[in-house]
């Protein structure tokens, strides 16, 4: 017997990763032209990776295969952990990390929708605890030949020093550390552009507008992006203006390493942020303070994924202590979940 | 060396002394357990268990002389509370001591009733009304269902009759997951 | 105050599908072979029949008498002949039956008499048992009791009318707006008066222009103020209107009247008119017959009439698979078609695939927190779902499950197709039976305590009286030497006073056997006195088990088996 109500608003989980893969698209697209279409083969490895690894998940426990992969979820979860790693990781690197977001992330704890921890953060985050060398090679816009991307990516012969340049954050990081030079200085090497890492910025624009889709079609609301934004941009901001010599601006955290991928696509991930609209504050806040914070004072030169991860470990708490009010208990002090 | 093994005696002392003086500070009052117990029991006073009475179950539960799936009117949902509750394993339930039935109240046949009152002795919470030579009734708002009153029936006229689902009783079903199916 | 809206949080915007049947005015539906009229209307009141099979009921003639606190009457919807008092499939989702009383119409529809109600001239609670009798309940679909509503608070500041009709698909309040304004308002002003509010407020929803210029063409002159409220589903629920024409918000389990704000629904108005103007009780009502048929439309239906009849005035079209009770997003499937039209049916739908499709399979909650943005209670449904899915239902009501008002907007935005509401349902009804259960637990053990307490003092009582008379016993036997030989035999155990008075009966026994002593029940049939007799048997036997411990119970309990009829 099927109960009311008996109209259903015509969506699905499936529209939803739809809408996040389309969104992802302009970034994706300003990634290929100003960095080089080595990404795209890594979408297309990862891709395949996620659903080969989402089908036998599902097989494994006798779930129904066929609806549970049109879902795009797996796709979804790809797209996000190629984007965050250098595009000319080599192919077994990728599938390694797709496999351990879809199978270890997702599947075992419960597949969609019961994962405690970001999948592509984590992938992230082993992976570079895992690999830091093949992890940090990131290549400086337009230097590097197709040809040249292909051969990487299928594991050919890797000149480290002659293929790759150090990133923004990263030159900064050793810049900085080398006690020698201020944040001026090392604004001047070739790896800066007007904003941050030269070419880099091309694609976080391309997120933006991606993001102003996503929120433009409802499918993210805005507390984390400005919450994530607001508090990288105050903290930076704060810093920067005591000793402009030692931090970088505002618009430089904001505009290198994936700080805008962070602030619409990675943040915004539903199934493992926080829930409620005080949570959600809470939450991308919080992600945006610790990445700050390993930036300018951590050992590695990107500090989002860690920071996702341990405000994912916050979620429980913070949805359980954020909970709206209902209507009526206007003076109950905490809503549900006391 | 001495010292060390003095100041470990030491915090030893007093680490043992506050926990004693907290035993009888905080000594819990009566056994919360029983009641706990008790509480899941459904209050049938049926006796299937091969106690007389919820309570005295409860008791044999808590001192470890009964198991915890001895209750066939509280059903699998009891034994998973108690399981619950005492922190152990569920186990179904034992088939010596009955099985789930649906909920029933005793019904006596008025025609057939020779007012002998052993039905009324038999009750353990009182729910029938009747005197000696006199017609019995069961107060239906009172009846626990336990059946104890049909076996000294000399004429056999009670019935144990399910209680019919009332628009007021009637429960909304578990939704069907539909995980499953398609594909 | 005047003018001002205020917002409920979420809220959606389905499809409103209202021309289909809002056009043409409301017709009179004719009269069925058979009314069906159940004496339960709702799930919580009921009624007790006062008519006898074959009996000549008038038209507004009462056939059910209010039982408890939310009972009202229950009228005959025309004359004619109860054919049968039977039970019926009931207008609920359940289908479950519930005792009907099915009257035969005679075709003449000739009225009881019946004289209007001079409110004003009559106590105030003269007025609401005018109103109970009537069989007044709220049209609205939830049937509260009308008199119990303006019966309990005071110091009412604002009486709030609500014609907001937010559901899709509905409109019998539109229609009856559109052509009974000036009854409406006049009911409505009784009301009003009755509960002693300073102002009337009634708020439609805007997508009803024409049922707003009706109301307001009618409240010209007076101070009634006609509001149009944005449409946005739920606007039309009680606790939801009231929040957007005054900024009051009701909590769950208090009524409106502890907050100075009453709200009744616009039929409920017109049914109070008709009550107390033309003294005329409830037993008809405006019925929308729409979705998937020929002729869409509003009639007005005699409480009783089966939904088939209705459905062969709307002629549902050949694909329609269910017929649906109430609106498409808080209504219900019927389980048959022989339930008849209760005093809240609003509305009959008849559903097909394409109009409503069914739902696509369920698919894991992804947490995206759409159920929150669209929940008009600001709950979080995703929460209560993830407790109720996994029977944690204490949890499900720390997060306020009982706030939730079914209304569907968290099923409907849902991209995982879950349906939400469905388990919420499930959790409440699981927890009030829990209570219920509780409750009957909670009586039982302390009907056992108090039995064994009993029976306690009972022995003690018994014991008592036992040592006084093994005493005069002992004395007796001693009197009479140790003439009889068993008593003799058990002489030692005569220091246990108990042994001794059960000597003594045995002696007692012996002498009745030899000498059979008439008996007041001598005279009677052959028959009873073996009954008489079986249970004098019984009752001896049980005498002295209960007056004996264990051991010596073995040997009188062998007595029972021999005597059975």
């Amino acid at each position: 017997m099927i109960h009311s109500p008996y109209v259903r608003k015509p969506v699905s989980v499936q529209r939803t990763m739809g809408l996040v893969l389309l969104a992802l698209v302009p970034g994706i697209v300003a990634h290929a032209l100003v960095i080089g279409a080595g990404v795209l083969v890594n979408l297309a490895i990862s891709t395949i990776t996620a659903v080969a690894a989402e089908a036998l998940m599902l097989h494994l426990r006798k779930r129904p295969v066929g609806i549970a992969v049109a879902d795009l979820s797996a796709v979804v979860t790809a797209w996000l952990v190629t984007l965050c790693f250098p595009p000319i990781v080599p192919w077994w690197l990728t599938v390694c990390a797709v496999l351990v977001a879809i199978v270890a992330v997702k599947h075992l704890y419960g597949g969609l929708g019961q994962n405690p921890f970001n999948p592509a953060m984590i992938a992230y985050c082993s992976m570079i605890v895992a690999f830091p060398a093949l992890m940090s090679q990131w290549p400086p816009a337009g230097h590097l030949s197709f040809d040249t991307q292909l051969s990487l990516i299928l594991g050919g012969p890797r000149d480290i020093d002659g293929i790759t340049g150090a990133t923004a954050l990263d030159a900064l990081r050793t810049g900085l550390r080398s006690g020698t030079q201020t944040v001026d200085t090392v604004l001047k090497g070739s790896a800066f552009g007007a904003l941050g890492g030269r070419g880099w910025e091309w694609v976080s624009i391309g997120y933006v507008a991606g993001g102003l889709f996503l929120l433009a079609m409802r499918i993210i609301t805005w507390h984390m992006p400005v919450a994530f934004i607001g508090v990288l941009a105050a903290i930076s901001g704060l810093f920067w203006l005591v000793d402009p010599a030692g931090f970088a601006s505002p618009l430089f955290h904001l505009a290198s390493g994936g700080a805008m991928l962070a602030a619409f696509f990675i943040v915004t991930d539903p199934v493992s942020g926080a829930t409620t609209p005080r949570g959600k504050l809470l939450f991308a806040g919080g992600i945006a303070l610790i990445a700050w914070l390993i930036r300018n004072f951590g050992a590695y030169p990107e500090g989002i994924a860690f920071g996702v991860l341990l405000m994912n470990m916050c979620v429980p708490l913070l949805d359980m202590k954020t909970q709206p009010r209902v209507f009526g208990h206007r003076h109950d002090i905490e809503g549900g979940g006391k | 060396m001495f010292t060390a093994i003095l100041v470990m005696a030491g915090i030893a002392i007093v680490l043992g002394l506050t926990l004693g003086y907290a035993a009888i500070r905080f000594k819990v009052e009566g056994d919360p357990l029983v009641e706990k117990i008790d509480a899941i029991l459904p209050q049938t006073q049926c006796g299937q268990c091969g106690f007389p009475g919820c309570k005295p179950y409860a008791e044999a539960i808590a001192n470890g002389e009964a198991d915890i799936n001895q209750c066939p009117p509280g059903g699998e949902e009891g034994v998973r509370k108690l399981a619950d509750l005492l922190g152990r394993e569920f186990k179904p339930l034992s088939e010596e001591h009955g099985v789930e039935k649906p909920k029933s109240i005793a019904v006596i046949d008025e025609q057939v009733c020779i007012g002998c009152t052993l039905c009324i002795q038999a009750c353990p919470v009182d729910a029938i009304v009747g005197a000696a030579k006199q017609m019995h009734t069961v107060v239906e708002p009172l009846c626990t269902g336990c059946e104890l009153c049909v076996a000294p029936c000399p004429v056999d006229c009670i019935a144990m009759v399910p209680v019919a689902e009332t628009v007021q009783t009637w429960k909304w079903k578990y939704p069907v997951v539909e995980i499953r199916k398609a594909a | 105050m005047i003018g001002r809206l205020f917002k409920f949080h979420g809220g959606i915007k389905p499809d409103a599908h209202k021309n289909e049947s809002s056009g043409g005015a409301i017709r009179k539906a004719p009269l069925p072979a058979r009314l069906v009229v159940p004496l339960r209307q709702s799930a919580r009141a009921g009624a007790a029949c006062i008519v006898a099979v074959g009996q000549r009921v008038l038209k507004g003639e009462r056939i059910g008498e209010p039982e408890g606190f939310l009972g009202t009457g229950v009228h005959a919807p025309t004359s004619g002949t109860v054919a049968a008092i039977a039970s019926c499939p009931m207008a609920h989702p359940s289908g479950l039956e519930t005792p009907c009383v099915v009257i035969e119409p005679d075709g003449e529809d000739r009225w009881i008499e019946h004289a209007p109600f001079d409110y004003r001239a009559a106590s105030r609670d003269e007025a609401l048992a005018w109103l109970r009798d009537c069989g007044i309940v709220g049209l609205g679909g939830a049937t509260f009791p009308s008199h119990v509503k303006l019966g309990r608070g005071s110091g009412i500041e604002t009486l709030i009318l609500n014609g907001a009709e937010c559901e899709p698909w509905i409109t019998c309040d539109d229609r009856l707006m559109r052509e009974r304004a000036v009854d409406i308002l006049a009911g409505a002003n009784i009301l009003r008066e009755l509960i002693g509010a300073r102002e009337l407020v009634v708020g439609v929803e805007d997508n009803k222009p024409e049922a707003v210029a009706a109301m307001q063409a009618a409240a010209v002159g007076t101070p009634t103020r006609v509001v149009a409220v944005p449409a946005l589903y739920p606007a039309g629920g009680e606790k939801q209107l009231i929040r957007v024409l005054t900024g009051v918000e009701i909590p769950y389990g208090k009524l409106g009247g502890d907050y100075g704000v009453r709200c009744f629904n616009v039929g409920t108005a017109h049914a109070v008119y008709r009550a107390f103007i033309h003294g005329e009780p409830l037993i008809s009502r405006i019925v929308t017959l729409t979705g998937n048929c020929e002729t869409p439309g509003n009639w007005e239906v005699a409480i009783g009439t089966p939904v088939a009849d209705l459905l062969a005035l709307a002629r549902p079209k050949a694909d329609t698979d269910r017929i649906l009770m109430g609106g498409p997003m808080m209504g219900f499937a019927m389980p048959r078609l022989d339930v008849p039209v209760v005093k809240g049916t609003n509305c009959i739908i008849s559903a097909s695939p394409r109009l409503f499709p069914p739902a696509p399979p369920e698919q894991p909650c992804i947490r995206c927190t759409e159920c929150a943005k669209a929940c008009p209670v600001e709950l979080q449904p995703f929460e209560l779902y993830w407790h109720s899915r996994s029977k944690n239902f204490g949890k499900a009501q720390e997060y306020h499950l009982f706030d939730c008002i079914e209304c569907g907007c968290c099923t409907y935005v849902c991209p995982a197709h879950i349906p939400l509401v469905d388990y919420f349902r499930f959790s409440k009804s699981e927890i009030w039976a829990r209570e219920r259960e509780k409750t009957a637990a909670d009586q039982a053990r302390e009907r056992f305590e108090f039995r064994n307490f009993r029976q306690e003092r009972e022995k003690a009582e018994k014991a008592a009286k036992l040592a006084a008379k093994a005493a005069e016993t002992r004395a007796k036997l001693a009197e009479a030497g140790t003439a009889e030989a068993p008593a003799a035999a058990d002489a030692p155990a005569a220091e246990d006073p108990k042994k001794a008075l059960i000597a003594a009966a045995l002696a007692r026994a012996k002498a009745q056997k030899a000498e059979i002593q008439p008996q007041n029940t001598d005279n009677l049939s052959p028959q009873t006195q073996a009954e008489i007799a079986d249970i004098e048997a019984r009752r001896k036997v049980l005498e002295a088990v209960a007056a004996t411990p264990a051991p010596q119970a073995a040997e009188a309990a062998a007595a029972p088996d021999e005597p059975r009829s």
